[in-house]
């Protein structure tokens, strides 16, 4: 079972690659990246389902915080009950999500701002290094050359130290990380295709 | 058939790229590795022996990438490492707990904790619910991930994957519980929050290394020495590239 799953996702990988390069592969990369996307949708479902397995489990055991697993659940299966009678588009559905759900994503937006700057904070008490450093300065410079101030731009700071740290070393910086990530991908992504690594098949 | 200049060239350094990763794969089979030391995995190695030890758990949060586009290179490098993880601490009293925010990432997730659990020999103490997909969107995942550290007894939270600033949040719920943390990220703004939240912050591609240094084996060894070598290929391109643009305008 163990190598029929790794020729099955070899080969299906393989042509997914290969799809990319030569024409006659397309029409099967389309085909099988459709059934992807197809299979991503039913395993949405199965993700939900461990969700509630999980949070109904913490009810059960009483364990802390299981207050918030069993508001969980219920609004999760009061969601899925009124979204299957009603449709998503229905005024109710709309008004449920525009005023819970975006609500609280902005409020959380919000809760992140506070913690990154608690973060920066944090970070002169955790590592009081020459890279530590060199980052706080580098945002508060930022942040100095970003704000909106009555009278314009700090002179020099905004006008010509921001734009050449952004552009000229965040953006080289970030290219260089870029680069590294990109070709840590390609080497995870070939030690999958060889079924070095099998994310799958269980055991 | 083949585009010369905008597909063939990607071809070829696919094909180069799996050339070396087989070759240097049965090479570094026969011989020790030598890993630079990265202080983030040294202290994630001795993380894993201590939480067996002092019966506390690990978290291990793969973040939101999909498997389906370009972020499921950090997703899958995540897995590899939680692979390792789940074989070693699978005999604690408090299994490791791991959280994704992508459904397929989450399936993929409960198949690794499985695998790690046969390779330990102990099949019967895996449980399903120890691979968890705790929310479906960035916040959502976040806000989900986040309650794990508080209410699950974790001494360490390891960070691997897809994340963007929302992470934030979960390492400020981390420090809160004075749970150790230890990330990396491919999304920047990610990374940036990261490297200010944790001790020994993990830059750029050392997050495809977790796995070569929890002794993932020789083909995790050898796809950190190809990535090398690509590297000093694609700073001598840039170098090249640079000084023939420099010669043209002269």
């Amino acid at each position: 079972m163990r190598v029929i799953t790794a020729v099955i996702a070899i080969a299906t990988g393989a042509l997914i690659l290969f799809g990319y390069f030569f024409e006659p592969f397309a029409i099967v990369q389309t085909l099988l990246l459709n059934w992807a996307i197809i299979l991503a949708s039913v395993a949405a479902l199965v993700g939900i389902f461990n969700l509630i397995s999980v949070h109904t489990d913490k009810i059960r055991r009483g364990e802390k915080g299981s207050t918030y697993s069993a508001l969980l659940v219920i609004a999760m299966l009061a969601t899925v009950f009124f979204g299957i009678i009603l449709r998503p588009q229905h005024t109710v559905m709309q008004m449920l999500l525009n005023g819970i759900i975006i609500p609280v994503e902005a409020a959380l937006m919000g809760l992140l701002t506070v913690s990154l700057l608690y973060a920066a904070i944090r970070l002169l008490r955790r590592r009081v290094d020459m890279m530590g450093i060199i980052f706080l300065l580098t945002a508060v410079i930022l942040f100095l050359g970003s704000a909106t101030l009555p009278f314009g731009d700090i002179p020099v700071i905004g006008t010509l130290i921001r734009p050449w740290v952004s552009q000229i070393l965040a953006l080289g910086g970030a290219r260089g990380i870029l680069i590294g990530v990109a070709l840590g991908t390609l080497t995870t992504g070939l030690r999958v295709l060889f079924g070095i690594d099998r994310p799958y098949g269980g055991q | 058939m083949i585009a010369l200049t905008t597909q063939l060239f990607p071809l070829l350094i696919i094909i180069f790229a799996a050339f070396l990763l087989l070759m240097i794969t049965l090479w570094k089979r026969n011989s020790p590795a030598r890993l630079r030391d990265i202080p983030a995995l040294t202290r994630l190695y001795r993380m894993l022996g201590l939480s067996v030890e002092d019966g506390t758990r690990l978290h291990i949060s793969l973040g939101h990438g999909s498997l389906l586009d370009a972020r499921g290179g950090s997703a899958l490098a995540g897995l590899a490492t939680l692979r390792i993880i789940a074989e070693k601490t699978s005999v604690s009293d408090m299994p490791s707990i791991a959280s994704s925010g992508d459904p397929v990432l989450g399936l993929l997730t409960q198949d690794t904790l499985q695998a790690g659990y046969h390779a330990a020999g102990v099949d019967e103490l895996y449980s399903p619910t120890t691979g968890r997909v705790t929310g479906l969107t960035p916040f959502g995942f976040a806000a989900g991930a986040m309650n794990i550290s508080r209410n699950e007894k974790v001494s360490t939270t390891i960070m691997l994957g897809h994340f963007g600033p929302e992470v934030a949040l979960i390492a400020d719920s981390s420090d809160r519980e004075s749970v150790t943390m230890i990330g990396a990220s491919d999304n920047l703004s990610g990374q940036a929050v990261l490297f200010a939240n944790t001790e020994d912050a993990l830059i750029g591609e050392e997050l495809f290394a977790a796995g070569a240094y929890l002794g993932a084996g020789a083909s995790h060894v050898a796809s950190l020495t190809v990535q090398d070598i690509l590297r000093w290929l694609v700073i001598a391109a840039l170098l090249g590239g640079a000084a023939i643009k420099l010669l043209g305008t002269i």
